[in-house]
């Protein structure tokens, strides 16, 4: 048997901040403001109790949903969601593709590597309702600035996923393409297209999921589609109404979900 | 049909890879080069076809110069070079007819190739090719789908359909087993032969270069050293190529090696190739 050291080891996991004190008064700072901060909101109780009661009833409405008495809005909502989703996933997608390969390092020249990642970064900035803010009071209320702000933020997506797609791709298939004497657009075409393909179309099928839900969101600010209708449900304190157009939606993105998956099955 | 004058090639991080190489190969001529890792051989057949420009030099190719082409040009120049690569660089999603047909794409239009509407001649071409590959049953299949055997195969019939004047073939047989290398080298000169294509083989397998290759070239450190038959390969040779090294296990057995295929024995090659490998790495 091996003879056993009297001596013990002491170990503790290393702290991120090494000191002591500074330990301790950091963690005094952090509560110390989350105290002000809560007293600084003017939580009401009284308030909070009001609500609580109120929601009661809304949440009895929410379990009554009523497809019937604003049927025929809800069907034109859903309609106008999805024309616009359809459309500006297309168009986003068309437009997105030069853009990509403008923003892939490997195969771009520095200007107009710069450009297109310029406008991913404009797109990316701005999260859809600040976008459809703009849109709709640059050219009004409707489904017209619902399609500009989810192509517009469809472009910034698309572009920046495959433009990473582009710069990760076997560089040996494209020089093998082009020492046969390949033109540009057959290099394109022929060495590049393939290896990005299936995650292009992946990554489309997913967009068009994702624009159909800030459909629903944007709609709120008055870019069209179901959106809208939701909206005015609400304003009418219609919560039985509202209540169908969130289970309709619900099923319209698990139906995406099936879609998509399913897509990606096939392309494996 | 080829000339190589005083090429030089300093990659920018500052590698000088080739330094003054002097090169010429005729028509019908099939040249193995030989040589230490970093010896520059890949750099050389690069700058022939310019996937890597040369910095000083000339490479005359048909009475023309290949440093002095216009993209143009450089174009219609590089249909007539036919490159095969060590790991096959096929484009693993087409498939295995549209792998071959690409050699096509310098001669064709763009739309015609995004729509994949290739000449009947073309592709009776590259019926033929494959049949002759053996690689006829596998015409839809994609090209990740195949064994490396078979993407070599698939390698040569693209640079074949080229119709090129001259191959470039950087370590074809580096990535496969031995049997399957002597095949693919023994199909790639058998095709030069009977097209009379020139071709540059870079290979670090010797004694397969020895047995399918009549002029060896052997770099070092970005120079030619040597340059001769196979039988002018001994122990001193080897030296100056590879560095000291002992050479003993290495016996210039040429009679062997002209006697046809079947009177070989395969196992005591095998024996000297692993004693070889084993000596020359470092
Ligand atoms: N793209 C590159 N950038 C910088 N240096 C390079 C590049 N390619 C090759 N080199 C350098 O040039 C020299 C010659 O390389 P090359 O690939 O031509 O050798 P090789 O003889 O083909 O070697 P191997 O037998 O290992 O393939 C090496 O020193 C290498 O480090
Ligand atoms: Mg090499």
């Amino acid at each position: 048997m091996l003879t056993e050291r009297s001596e013990n080891y002491s170990w503790q996991r290393p702290h991120l901040i090494k000191s002591k004190n500074k330990r301790i008064i950091i963690y005094f700072l952090v509560l110390a403001y989350l105290i002000f901060t809560f007293i600084s909101l003017e939580i009401d109780p009284q308030r909070i109790l009001l609500g609580l009661s109120r929601s009661q009833k809304y949440f009895a409405d929410f379990f009554r949903p009523d497809f019937i008495s604003r049927g025929e809005s809800i069907m034109d909502g859903i309609i106008e969601s999805l024309t616009m989703t359809y459309v500006a996933t297309i168009f986003g997608i068309i437009i997105s593709i030069p853009f990509a390969f403008g923003a892939a390092e490997n195969i771009s020249p520095k200007p107009i590597y710069f450009l297109s990642r310029a406008v991913i970064v404009i797109s990316r900035s701005f999260q859809e309702v600040v976008i459809a803010i703009f849109f709709v009071v640059v050219i009004g209320f409707g489904p017209m600035a619902g399609v500009l702000t989810l192509t517009f933020s469809s472009i910034g997506f698309l572009a920046k996923l495959l433009a990473e797609e582009i710069e990760d791709i076997d560089w040996s298939q494209v020089e093998a393409v082009k020492a046969t004497g390949a033109s540009w657009p057959q290099l394109m075409t022929y060495a590049i297209l393939p290896q990005i393909l299936p995650r292009f179309i992946g990554l489309a099928v997913y967009r068009l999921d994702i624009n159909f839900r800030a459909s629903a969101v944007i709609g709120v600010v008055g870019a069209g589609g179901i959106g809208t209708t939701l909206n005015a449900a609400f304003d009418r304190y219609e919560f039985d109404s509202a209540s169908a157009i969130l289970i309709v939606m619900i099923a319209i993105v698990l139906l995406g979900e099936l879609f998509s998956s399913f897509i990606r099955k096939k392309l494996k | 049909m080829l000339k190589i004058n005083n090429l030089h090639k300093q990659y920018p991080g500052g590698d000088l890879a080739l330094e003054g190489i002097n090169l010429e190969l005729k028509k019908g001529e099939i040249a193995a080069v030989i040589g230490p890792s970093g010896a520059g051989k890949s750099t050389l057949i690069r700058c022939i076809n310019r996937l890597v420009e040369s910095t000083a030099g000339e490479i005359i190719l048909e009475d023309q110069d290949i440093n002095q082409l216009s993209k143009k040009e450089l174009k219609e120049k590089r249909r007539k070079m036919g490159m095969i690569f060590q790991e096959y660089a096929l484009v693993e999603r087409l498939t295995v007819m549209e792998n071959v047909l690409s050699g096509r794409l310098g001669y064709l239009s763009f739309w015609r190739a995004w729509l994949r509407r290739f000449p009947q001649k073309d592709i009776n071409q590259a019926y033929q090719l494959l049949e002759r590959l053996g690689l006829k049953d596998h015409l839809n299949k994609r090209a990740d789908h195949l064994s490396g055997g078979q993407r070599q195969r698939v390698g040569i019939a693209r640079a074949l359909i080229q119709n090129p004047d001259l191959l470039l073939v950087d370590e074809p047989t580096a990535s496969l087993d031995p049997k399957t290398a002597r095949q693919i080298m023994r199909l790639i000169t058998e095709m030069a032969r009977e097209r009379e294509l020139a071709a540059l083989i870079n290979i670090h397998d010797v004694l397969l270069a020895r047995e399918y290759v009549s002029r060896i070239i052997g770099m070092r450190k970005g120079k030619i050293v040597f340059d001769g038959s196979p039988a002018d390969l001994n122990k001193e040779t080897l030296t100056t190529i590879y560095g000291k090294e002992d050479w003993n296990n290495f016996k210039n057995k040429d009679q062997e090696n002209s006697a046809s295929e079947g009177g070989n024995d395969l196992a005591d090659r095998e024996k000297r190739k692993l004693q070889l490998a084993a000596s020359s790495s470092n």
